[in-house]
């Protein structure tokens, strides 16, 4: 009996031990990238765009990237919303009777989550070369897209799964197509779309695999899609690789930057995501 | 009355037409990569390429070893740090642990597992990097830090929200009538959890694993940015190492120069991506068949 109880004491101690270790290891990760990110803080970093003598340790900034990697993010994330979601129409509503078609879509999807991005960004570029095509902008948010669209399906329609088959019933009884009830069903899953669209954009904003081949990285503003854009992520990669320490400084500070970018948009993402799951039908 | 139903019959063939494209990019990957790396196949035996080390891409040798070596000795590394921690973390949090202390570490996990893998990257060089090189002084190896285990140990930190986020899943499916049961017959809960729960959970946590694997399989910033980066077969965890999604990462602007490079490279992207669509089919046919048969 004692030996028992013994053991139970002793396994749980291991399991503390081990939550503690993972709680070193985030903290250790949160306090070096804030320790060394905020000294190196200035409002000329996000301000201004790299100048003259900028990656010798001279005056300029990285809203270049800061810029790039919104407006890739954000295009990306609204077009693989609207493809999303009519995926996700489809598994739930206009093939739902096929469940060997929907449970294959579903693992294909769950497949391509899993592709790491180098391999988008790799077949991207092998795209590109095949038609000649240069590192541009444009290129990056395709890529991106391909990339975020298996996270946009897979969160949508775990929310869409919940919802119970009585209300979609209801509102085709009322004699509403099925357009009119996939807007029901899409408004139902508001929370869950909103998880989803910070899921991916968190995820496309820290990608960089993939766009070190395809948006390329340029010290102009993004203003035109055809142009090779700068990201965050690539700028702390390049940056941080220089030998002078003034230039692996603003590295550190644009990891700060991204790191903040991304805990604003989960936070918030939780924040929205319970607030309208008021008005939710269950 | 009539457009609303043109309307509903347009959406049809829009949506389906989203859902086959998204679906045809899996095909259209394997098929990209193969074609464009199929050159390479045409020169080199499969053996040669696959089981030789000699990377001199100026004469056309193109010897995947060392590469396949440092994939697996980060990959190996992580998860024999991740899974025994992301399991026990899990059990722990699932059977043990007060509301308060999962209200406090679910969000962690969720912070965690959105964190971008270049700030892992700079959290490695900056921490683990020079941890790993005083380690080596102390057990007498020689190591400039930039390591295998370097990037291993990134990478565990990486793939280990993944796993326990996974594995919690399947604990928090298995019903409570299991654990009632074994309790009422007297077992502790620790008996409940290792013999009863995380038996019945066991296709789930190796699922999980897998998936976990694919992960830190294809992981490139990270790694790339902590593990030495030098084409030879690591002898020991302090030795630097170069996993392939590191090698293309590297090199893809110098594929148009030398000849076959581009087709080498493309083939490096071809193999992870085999493994990995492998790897991640088994994982969901067992994660499917389980969440079937709990419910």
């Amino acid at each position: 009996m004692k030996t028992r109880l013994l053991k139970q004491t002793v396994m749980k101690g291991l399991m503390i031990l081990s939550a503690a270790i993972l709680l070193i290891g985030f903290s250790s990760l949160i306090w070096t990238i804030f320790s060394h990110g905020l000294p190196y803080m200035s409002w000329e970093m996000v301000s201004s765009i790299p100048g003259g003598g900028f990656y010798i340790g001279k005056e300029g900034g990285i809203l270049n990237a800061i810029l790039g990697t919104v407006i890739i993010t954000t295009v990306s994330a609204a077009i693989a919303l609207i493809i999303g979601s009519g995926v996700v129409l489809v598994l739930n509503l206009y093939a739902k009777r096929f469940r060997r078609t929907v449970s294959t879509i579903r693992m294909v999807q769950d497949v391509l989550f899993g592709i790491p991005s180098i391999v988008y960004g790799a077949f991207a570029f092998a795209i590109m070369i095949s038609f000649g095509l240069r590192t541009s902008m444009l290129a990056g948010i395709i890529t991106v897209t391909l990339l975020i669209l298996p996270i946009m399906i897979r969160a949508i329609d775990e929310v869409v799964r919940q919802i119970p088959e009585d209300l979609v019933n209801s509102v085709f009884s009322l004699g509403a197509t099925r357009l009119e009830t996939a807007g029901v069903l899409l408004r139902q899953a508001l929370p869950g779309i909103v998880t989803a669209i910070m899921l991916s954009v968190a995820r496309a904003a820290g990608d960089a695999a993939s766009l070190l081949f395809t948006s390329g990285y340029s010290d102009n503003l993004p203003f035109s899609p055809d142009q090779p854009a700068a990201t965050l992520p690539l700028a702390i990669f390049f940056q941080l690789s220089s030998p002078i320490a003034e230039v692996q400084g603003r590295a550190y500070a644009a990891a700060l930057i991204l790191t903040l970018i991304i805990l604003i948009i989960s936070l918030s993402a939780k924040w929205i995501s319970s607030r309208l799951s008021k008005h939710r039908i269950r | 009355m009539r457009l609303r139903l043109l309307k509903d019959r347009t959406s049809v063939i829009v949506f389906w037409s989203f859902t086959v494209l998204s679906i045809s990019t899996l095909i259209a990957i394997g098929v990209g990569l193969g074609i464009k790396s199929w050159p390479l196949f045409e020169t080199q035996s499969l053996s040669d390429l696959f089981f030789s080390d000699t990377w001199r891409p100026l004469s056309g040798k193109f010897g995947f070893l060392a590469f396949i070596a440092g994939t697996l000795w980060v990959t190996a590394i992580s998860l024999i740090l991740a899974v025994p921690i992301s399991v026990l973390t899990a059990l722990y949090l699932s059977e043990f642990a007060h509301p308060w202390v999962r209200k406090v570490f679910l969000p962690i996990i969720d912070v965690l597992s959105g964190i971008p893998p270049v700030v892992y990257g700079v959290w490695g060089v900056l921490v683990l990097v020079p941890l790993v090189t005083s380690l080596s002084e102390f057990v007498g190896a020689f190591s400039f830090g930039y390591s295998v285990l370097a990037g291993g140990l990134v990478l565990s930190l990486m793939i280990t929200p993944l796993m326990i986020s996974i594995i919690l899943d399947v604990l928090g499916s298995i019903p409570t009538v299991y654990r009632e049961a074994s309790l009422s017959l007297g077992a502790t809960r620790w008996e409940t959890t290792w013999q009863i729960l995380a038996r019945k959970a066991r296709p789930g946590i190796l699922a999980a694993v897998i998936l976990s694997l694919s992960r830190a399989f294809g992981e490139t910033i990270a790694v790339l940015m902590v593990c030495g980066n030098m084409p030879m077969l690591p002898q020991s965890v302090f030795d630097a190492g170069y996993p392939l999604p590191a090698l293309i990462a590297n090199n893809y602007g110098e594929m148009m120069s030398i000849p076959l490079y581009d087709s080498a490279l493309m083939m490096a992207g071809l193999v992870l991506f085999v493994v990995i669509v492998f790897f991640n089919l088994i994982a969901r046919v067992v994660l499917f068949r389980l969440e079937t048969e709990l419910q």
